[in-house]
């Protein structure tokens, strides 16, 4: 019984300190919008661009931090630039799409990290690299919570939509699908959540809870609204995780988190091995 | 009778230059028109014409009704996390606002639709794990829940089985008795001969009319340039096969 008791202090304790029960919250929002968009984001073979988008956007958010600026303006400024330059090197002739956002990508990248390191730094600016779960305000929560409601209205808006152009792209407008109409509201929507998760997870980590959950939950589900959920619950319950590790252990809570993603996306591909496995032994006892 | 499909003078193309043109056909209420021709030869352009995502580059297009379309299933992705009914339900999208999302009637309508095509047993089942053949009778059921008068279909045979080309056969039969018109692309030459009427394209319409007039060997030689041969006659009657292309995977056979 002591066992059980001092497992439950132990689950208990973290929550009843500020910068816990912030941290818990943000990660709940993360695990919604990242869950959610992220079930899209895998399906439509996105993740490239969520991650060139997160990284772009570094110079906008350290930019914000140097000047003072809220770092949400700064984000969305620099995923703006981050877009056209991207959308402009897609043009240059004779390169190809993936190595101009590549050359895109690192410039920019590397442009946020020489401001960066600059002597006349504040410290602190490394949280932007690898996110500050922990040092969630009031009202980062509250920025997060308004952009998380926006993401996730608009996917509930535009579900049958997506669905019929992520289904098949070509008969989809005469369903009363556009397909250009689809494709910009997800990347309109991808930009909103990177701006939401980049706060508690950081410019590098980012990518990790809109691609994993759902990449666990498309080996798992069989349809998109359970696969949703699922990415869903994946993300929290590797969010809190996260928390646990890094309060007890002391380690970086935005990695630890990442690192339970990735692990789950480990050990559905391990599942669905297995079930295969299985069905393949059946098969063979069969004949 | 008025005329559900009516082109004159038609061209289309993608930029200034016509891909397809000098296309005059009409189709008809309760018709199944097969139309014919090589890769490249405009039959997909004229589609996507009918769909209203190509504009005529020169003469008139009215299409007055509906376009359901049945597109080859390979196109669609297999691996995607939707069932027979989700597909079926996707014929409801342009008839409801954004917000709406599918509600008791159309979920009645698309499993209605499903069932006329013989598969509400198979509604709940993922759409990739369906055969071919059902594959396509599950998007002639969203041409229906989507109310078309007129159906394209694209290559619909293409890699089916006897039974399940059959089972389709009999479906587009159907369809067109109602009083849809019914507009078949396909390389089966054969398989054409046993429809209303044949629309012969090859960059541009080289003959339409009825199958047994219009399928003579000099359309045929114009529809797929040289790749047709003669066949050994069997029955003292000459018959005539179309080489396949290149990246076509299906016999032809006489």
């Amino acid at each position: 019984m002591t066992v059980l008791a001092s497992v439950l202090t132990a689950l208990g304790d973290p929550w009843d300190q500020g910068i816990m029960q912030r941290a818990l919250l943000e990660v709940v929002l993360l695990g919604l919008v990242g869950g959610a968009l992220g079930c899209w984001i895998v399906l439509s073979e996105l993740s490239y661009g969520a991650e060139s988008l997160a990284h772009g956007m570094f110079p906008g958010l350290v930019l914000a931090a140097l000047t003072g600026i809220p770092l949400l303006l700064g984000g969305a400024a620099g995923i703006l630039v981050a877009a056209l330059a991207v959308a402009l090197a897609g043009r240059v002739p004779g390169i190809g799409r993936d190595n101009a956002v590549a050359v895109v990508v690192t410039t920019l990248f590397g442009l946020g990290v020489l401001l960066a390191l600059s002597p006349s730094s504040p410290p602190g600016i490394q949280g932007l690299l690898f996110g500050d779960v922990l040092g969630t305000s009031a009202g980062d929560l509250l920025d997060g919570a308004a952009l998380a409601a926006v993401v996730l209205a608009a996917l509930w808006v535009l579900h049958w939509r997506l669905l019929a152009v992520g289904f098949d792209r070509l008969s989809a407008r005469a369903l009363g699908a556009p397909p250009l109409l689809a494709d910009a509201a997800l990347l309109i929507l991808l930009a909103l959540a990177v701006l939401v998760a980049v706060q508690g997870l950081g410019n590098l980590l980012v990518v990790a809870v809109l691609v994993a959950p759902a990449a666990a939950a498309r080996l798992l589900a069989r349809r998109l609204l359970p696969m949703m959920a699922t990415a869903v619950a994946i993300a929290i319950v590797a969010g809190i995780a996260g928390l646990y590790l890094s309060y007890y252990v002391r380690v970086a809570a935005g990695a630890s988190i990442a690192g339970f993603m990735v692990l789950a996306y480990a050990l559905a591909r391990l599942a669905t091995l297995a079930e295969s496995l299985r069905g393949a032994a059946t098969l063979t006892e069969a004949n | 009778m008025s005329a559900l499909v009516e082109a004159r003078g038609l061209a289309v193309g993608y930029g200034a230059a016509p891909v397809l043109g000098d296309v005059d056909f009409a189709l008809e209420a309760g018709e199944r028109v097969g139309v014919l021709g090589p890769n490249g030869g405009g039959k997909t352009t004229l589609f996507r014409a009918l769909l209203g995502e190509l504009r005529p580059l020169a003469g008139e297009l009215t299409v007055a009704g509906r376009c359901g379309t049945v597109p080859q299933t390979e196109r669609s992705r297999l691996d995607f996390p939707v069932s027979a009914l989700d597909v079926a339900l996707m014929g409801t999208i342009a008839g409801r606002p954004w917000w709406r999302r599918p509600g008791r009637a159309e979920r009645r309508t698309a499993r209605a639709a499903l069932g006329r095509v013989g598969l509400e047993q198979l509604a709940e089942r993922t759409f990739g794990e369906l055969s071919g053949g059902q594959r396509q009778r599950v998007l002639v059921a969203r041409a229906l829940v989507q109310e078309a008068r007129i159906v394209l279909l694209d290559e619909p045979f293409t890699g089916l089985d006897a039974a399940s080309a059959e089972r389709l056969e009999a479906l587009l039969d159907e369809l067109a008795s109602e009083g849809r018109g019914i507009l078949i692309a396909t390389h089966d030459v054969d398989q054409a001969r046993a429809w209303d009427r044949v629309l012969c394209l090859n960059r541009r319409q080289i003959a339409f009319g009825p199958p047994a007039e219009t399928l003579t060997r000099e359309v045929l030689a114009a529809t797929y340039g040289g790749a047709i041969v003669t066949l050994p006659a069997e029955d003292g009657r000459e018959a005539l096969a179309l080489l396949p292309p290149h990246h076509c995977d299906h016999e032809h056979s006489a």
